[in-house]
């Protein structure tokens, strides 16, 4: 869904030649500071202004999750868990969901249409719907579980970073929104550094599992996080504590598939050159009059 | 004119080339997603997003028929000595010392293999792809199977079009065997060579 300039792509699904790549960006990184975050859903509301999105109105189960899940409509998402942190001490842990703009991602892995995920430069991952074919391969590939498909034209939808912002240097919308200053932006280096000092800061105040999440089983994340309680990020609605691509998909995507075509070419090859060399198996005309 | 034995009905010929045809759409389809490389076969029913559209209907058909032939020819298709023994000789098979392998009924061992594999395929595919039909089943199934069906689906497949990569060049290579599934008939002297307990069973 990007404006992006098409000069530096790093990675381009089914795609087995380079891409255009003349231009290299700095790495860049969205951090979402969890502890700063108080839940007030500004972040999808700018989601959704920037992007020109409604999600249909839903209903009210009981909980502040709204909408319920992610959609081809609503690419981000306050996720509210309460969960008992130590022994009599119930925290209501907030997260941010959404594309985690993975260096290794395993949508673009899966998907078999050339140039409908590409992967720039800067490390932002992005879908280009018009040449979506609507398999959801890329939801079978993510270790994350943010594509969607919409029923509407059978088109893979996410975040995108707001790339098309980021491409002209501005910060992705969220960003832009967040009233306590929660979500920050910049090149992923200094948004490391930024987030270290965060974690040296939360430890002070006592929050000594405190630390970044980066996950280094998808070569690390474009969305980063700095969680009070890194040591089980599954607290934050089943956020994976080591994402990586399914073995499954690895294997299908990687090694299986070049094998499989040596397979096929092989046995065709074997053929042609057995008739080469023995010819026809023909009934003999005596046998035949017999 | 030598004379003839009939080797299949005009009703087993349709259905098997029924069979065939929405195999070869189904592989070429299936293909198409499957490499980069194969992308440009999409163009063949239409672009991607035709081909992810029709390619799990033309494999139903292709199932549903295949049964019907499943059916038909099981009883036929049962291993058995004198098939392992012509599998073990399958050297003399393709070195055209037919002499020496034990004599065949109305399919040798080869052949009873391809069925099996078939089987086996046609099975494998049509459970594994149903799990991840997308546009029918959506997230009905868990997210571990679904990769699991994928990679299975991709294996089977790549079984399956190698397999009939055997079958097809064995009608080629053995002269007089095609016209059996495209005329129902064969010479007696094709019978006699190549399934002689066949030709003795059809000539008594």
């Amino acid at each position: 869904m990007s404006m992006q300039s098409s000069l530096d792509i790093q990675a381009r699904s089914a795609t087995t030649t380079p891409s255009p790549s003349v231009r290299k960006s700095a790495a860049v990184a969205k951090l979402i500071d969890e502890s700063k975050c108080i839940g007030c859903k500004a972040c999808q509301v700018a989601c959704m202004e920037w992007n020109d999105l409604r999600d249909e109105v839903g209903t009210n189960v009981g909980v502040y999750d709204n909408p319920q899940d992610l959609s081809p409509n609503s690419w981000t998402l306050m996720r509210f868990a309460e969960v008992e942190t130590a022994e009599h001490n119930l925290s209501w842990l907030i997260r941010k969901d959404g594309c985690m703009h993975c260096a290794d991602p395993g949508c673009l892995k899966a998907c078999p249409a050339p140039g409908a995920i590409v992967q720039y430069s800067n490390g932002i991952v992005d879908f280009k719907q018009e040449n979506c074919i609507g398999c959801g391969n890329c939801i079978t590939g993510c270790p994350f579980d943010i594509p969607r498909i919409s029923k509407k034209d059978n088109k893979a939808y996410k975040c995108t970073l707001c790339s098309d912002r980021v491409s002209v240097g501005l910060e992705p919308a969220c960003v832009k929104t967040c009233p306590t200053g929660a979500i920050t932006f910049g090149d992923k280096e200094d948004m490391v550094h930024y987030a270290e000092k965060r974690v040296g800061e939360l430890k002070e105040r006592g929050y000594k599992a405190a630390g970044m999440y980066d996950p280094k089983g998808v070569g690390g994340t474009h969305v980063m996080y700095v969680l009070r309680h890194a040591d089980t990020p599954e607290a934050y609605s089943g956020l994976p504590k080591d994402p990586q691509i399914s073995t499954m998909v690895s294997a299908w995507k990687g090694v299986f598939k070049p094998l499989a075509l040596l397979g096929m070419g092989l046995t065709a090859a074997l053929g042609f050159f057995h008739y080469v060399k023995v010819g026809p198996n023909e009934v003999e005309e005596e046998k035949e009059e017999a | 004119m030598s004379r003839t034995i009939p080797r299949y009905t005009e009703g087993e010929r349709r259905n098997h080339w029924i069979v065939a045809i929405s195999f070869v759409l189904a592989a070429l389809s299936g293909l198409a997603l499957f490499h980069p490389s194969l992308f440009w076969l999409s163009n063949l029913f239409g672009g991607g997003p035709w081909s992810r559209i029709l390619h799990p209907y033309i494999g139903i058909v292709m199932f549903l028929f295949f049964l019907v032939t499943m059916v038909r020819f099981w009883k036929h298709n049962r291993l058995e000595a004198r098939d392992r023994q012509w599998l073990a000789q399958w050297r003399d098979a393709i070195s055209q010392d037919e002499g020496r392998l034990p004599e065949s009924g109305r399919y040798n061992g080869g052949q009873k293999i391809v069925f099996w594999l078939s089987v086996i395929c046609m099975f494998v595919l049509l459970v594994t792809g149903i799990l991840f039909w997308r546009a029918q089943f959506g997230e009905l199934f868990p997210i571990w199977l679904i990769r699991l069906a994928a990679l299975l689906h991709a294996l089977a497949a790549t079984i399956m079009i190698m397999t009939i990569i055997v079958h097809v060049y064995a009608a080629i290579w053995v002269k007089g065997s095609l016209r059996a599934m495209v005329r129902g008939d064969v010479t007696a002297a094709w019978a006699k060579k190549h399934h002689a307990a066949w030709y003795r069973e059809m000539t008594r």
